[in-house]
């Protein structure tokens, strides 16, 4: 039932994500994928609508996949599942927090959880990367296209105004706008 | 409290909560100042210290920072209602955009203009991911054993391709091992 694979399976990706943002996206991609809910290119828009939507990424992105695969219900079932481990782990380290905050468990696990969630985001990179620079096959063939050049172009512009502190939103409604350009431009070549 | 004043409190943190989450773009650390307007300065239910001590416990419990943050802010407030309006609230907003939203997309998906402006979005994606990912490193502690984790957690799923829940519970339990093995070490030393 699609219902319950999502519940679950949002569920799971909630319990298991720590750092939130972007440190879900590994997680998102190896689940979206292996239910066939979402390609790769999907996801990756999709964190383009959610930077340019308020509200959380998580929230955004489970919201977006229930309703994709199973309309309303379907948005409801998946960010209720996101949504439920936070709201029960929460509601039972606030009862003795003083406890937690000063626990050597716990912050023992943090000196891992932090340098994975690092190497976790990195293999969305690598995902993502692939799917901008090579959307049909990783080649030789494919770096002396016009789209792998104006791929490349517009990825060095915005990561050059990233690191100088753009917006996000500028940034994403900027690169719409030299996609299109690219594109136009491609047909002609 | 009584019950009266518990039900207002609890609607103000929904009131509170559903702001936040209507006005807030990227989530997480973008929503503290938000919070500090609104149960901070406004209320002064909690302090800047309680603050501090709710992003500390955000960042080390699973979830999203910004759910995480909610529901405890609420649950101190205002018990297992607070908690729960204030969740409640934080969400709704995103559930409502993001599906009005999935179904204009649906419309224009299909669009060869649309599917430009995506082809670049996506190489911007990129960009901002990579830059989110060098801020995270600035403030992951530079140590040999943070970056052993690192790379075997990157290694690990980029080459072994091994489901990622694994990987965090792996590094979970590492990161614990180590710890309490350099703490036993250092007692030893000292005595």
């Amino acid at each position: 039932m699609i219902y319950l694979e999502l519940f679950l399976t949002f569920f799971k990706i909630g319990l298991f994500t720590f750092g939130g943002g972007y440190a879900m996206l590994p997680f998102i991609q190896e689940e979206v994928k292996l239910h066939g809910w979402l390609t790769d290119a999907e996801v990756i828009n999709f964190v383009a609508v959610s930077e340019s939507t308020p509200g959380p990424f998580a929230i955004n992105i489970s919201t977006y996949v229930g309703i994709e695969t199973g309309g309303i219900l379907g948005a409801i079932c998946a960010t209720l599942g996101a949504t439920l481990p936070s709201f029960i782990v929460i509601l039972l380290v606030a009862r003795f927090y003083e406890k937690f905050k000063n626990s050597k468990i716990v912050s023992g696990c943090m000196t891992g959880l932090k340098p994975a969630a690092i190497g976790l985001i990195g293999t969305a990179v690598l995902t993502i990367g692939k799917t901008v620079f090579f959307p049909t096959a990783v080649s030789l063939a494919s770096v002396m296209t016009f789209g792998f050049v104006s791929s490349l172009v517009i990825f060095a512009l915005m990561f050059v105004l990233t690191m100088k502190r753009t917006h996000p939103i500028i940034i994403i409604a900027l690169s719409a706008a030299l996609g299109i350009a690219a594109g136009f431009i491609g047909e002609a070549v | 409290m009584s019950r009266k004043e518990k039900f207002k409190t609890a609607m103000y943190l929904f009131m509170s909560f559903l702001r936040i989450g209507a006005f807030t773009f990227g989530g997480g650390y973008a929503m503290i100042p938000l919070i500090q307007t609104e149960v901070v300065e406004k209320k002064k239910w909690i302090t800047d210290k309680d603050i501090l001590d709710i992003i500390a416990i955000s960042e080390s419990t699973p979830g999203p920072i910004s759910i995480n943050a909610a529901t405890f802010i609420g649950y101190k407030i205002c018990g297992f209602w607070g908690a729960f309006c204030a969740t409640f609230g934080l969400v709704l907003p995103s559930v409502v955009i993001i599906s009005l939203l999935s179904m204009i997309l649906g419309l224009i998906e299909s669009n060869k203009i649309v599917q430009y402006a995506f082809n670049g979005i996506r190489a911007g994606v990129l960009a901002l991911i990579i830059k989110a990912l060098i801020s995270m490193y600035k403030q992951c502690p530079k140590n040999l054993f943070s970056y052993i984790v690192l790379a075997l957690a990157f290694l690990v799923v980029a080459i072994f391709d091994i489901n990622v829940i694994y990987v965090v519970i792996g590094c979970g339990i590492i990161g614990l091992v180590h710890s309490l093995i350099v703490t036993r070490r250092n007692k030893n030393d000292i005595s």
